[in-house]
């Protein structure tokens, strides 16, 4: 009977194995000095994953911390905007692509950096547009580890990943780095995206993710003339954090001033601190910190 | 993927790897024993699944440089998006990186422009701590 395929030792010299392994251990390498790694994220877009990333990023940073911020959003990447480093040109060293510096010493990686306009939608070259959809998540995953493993991000106390939308992000995300601490939910007060984010919260599950737990934007109105604060979705007041079976981290009120902020590429946490939805906003950060670090320590 | 001699019943192992060349890569394989010799070629859609996974058939060769399929699978990218402007060329060792990132982050980018600055006047193409300790005495700080 001639040899089958688990009959042959290796797979003839392309050592697809030994690449595979190759590029997971320089992964596992610069990540060493990354003490704790979450993802935000959430089954639904729109829900302001990117500007509660860059306002807890900006809380945490301006209490001492090293941050980092990778978007993850390849498609739709903002975060070079929410944090005020569109432009800035990435250094190559020996170590590696040094991310752009935001403020407070922030450092953030973007594929806004490498694309060339406003208008530039990420694609790829190849040789057929046709049928891109069967290799384009692959090529997007492999961008992805690259930005993980290619930054040099350095020391930090925190690596924020700010996914896109979409249930099966964050699993993609895990599978590629393994050691991920965990993910912070983000919802809004609408069944609508109750309905979404609860199927990413199962998928995650299944995935073994940890869940840290739940943040519900949006959740009221404060005016900026009277300081009343209103609903703002139909759903309001719903517990969804328990209902997700998550435990309920904070509760941000929308505030106009936190898209102007974020337009001007300009954390509204540090700008306004003393507002409602900067007190809550620090109220999270708070708690996420109690998450990673339960002896309460800055690091 | 793996390619059997059927005549010797051997395993067969890459000889040349070729290509991309109009979205084809061609990898000949050979049997050890009696020199026999296939070529699989792929078709585009084959090639581009392959680079999407970011592995190569016959091996690796050199090691992948930073952000190798970042930057050159990107159909459209910023002009001069790496590299600060008059730094090309120029290395840092993670030692220089490392003593850098030790100054206050206001600092740093004016630091980082006058040691290269001073790097290329000197024609150093490798930014080490002992250069930095070289513009510190030189600068007079």
């Amino acid at each position: 009977m001639p040899k089958r395929y688990r009959d042959i030792v290796g797979d003839g010299g392309s050592n697809i194995l030994a690449q595979v392994e190759e590029r997971q251990a320089r992964l596992r390498a610069r990540m060493v000095p990354i003490r704790k790694k979450v993802a935000v994220t959430s089954g639904k877009g729109g829900v302001g994953k990117s500007v509660l990333t860059a306002n807890l990023a900006a809380i945490l940073a301006a209490e001492g911390w090293r941050v980092g911020v990778l978007d993850a959003d390849l498609n739709g990447p903002s975060m070079a905007q929410v944090l005020g480093v569109r432009g800035q040109r990435l250094r190559l060293s020996s170590d590696g692509v040094h991310p752009a510096e935001g403020p407070l010493g922030i450092r953030v990686l973007s594929m806004d950096l490498f694309l060339p306009d406003d208008r530039a939608p990420l694609t790829w070259e190849a040789e057929s547009r046709q049928d891109s959809f069967v290799w384009r998540e692959s090529m997007e995953a492999s961008a992805l580890r690259e930005f993980l493993t290619d930054t040099a991000w350095g020391a930090l106390d925190l690596l924020l990943l700010d996914l896109p939308p979409g249930a099966p992000r964050l699993p993609t995300l895990a599978d590629l780095l393994p050691d991920l601490d965990g993910a912070l939910v983000v919802t809004i007060p609408s069944d609508v995206s109750r309905l979404a984010v609860g199927r990413a919260v199962a998928l995650a599950r299944t995935h073994g993710v940890e869940l840290l737990g739940l943040v519900e934007n949006m959740a009221g109105y404060l005016c900026p003339t009277c300081g009343s604060m209103g609903d703002l979705f139909a759903g309001e007041g719903r517990p969804a954090a328990e209902a997700l079976g998550l435990e309920p981290l904070g509760r941000i009120p929308f505030d106009p001033r936190i898209a102007s902020c974020a337009d001007r590429g300009s954390p509204y946490a540090v700008e306004h601190p003393d507002t409602v939805a900067g007190q809550a906003l620090r109220e999270l950060a708070g708690r996420l910190r109690a998450r990673l670090s339960p002896e309460g320590g800055a690091r | 993927m793996k390619f059997l001699c059927v005549g010797c019943d051997e395993p067969m192992r890459v000889r040349s790897v070729e290509g991309p060349e109009q979205g084809s890569v061609s990898v000949t394989f050979g049997c050890s024993v009696c020199g026999h010799q296939v070529s699989l070629l792929t078709n585009p859609a084959e090639t581009q699944l392959v680079r999407s996974l970011g592995v190569k058939i016959g091996g690796s060769g050199a090691p992948a440089g930073p952000l190798e399929t970042v930057r050159t699978a990107l159909a459209e990218q910023r002009e001069g998006a790496l590299d600060t402007e008059g730094e090309e060329g120029l290395v840092w060792t993670e030692a220089a990186e490392g003593r850098l990132q030790r100054l206050p982050p206001i600092a740093r980018p004016m630091a980082r422009m006058a040691i290269a600055r001073y790097a290329r006047e000197r024609g150093v193409a490798t930014v080490t701590p002992e250069l930095m300790d070289e513009y510190r005495a030189r600068a007079g700080f």
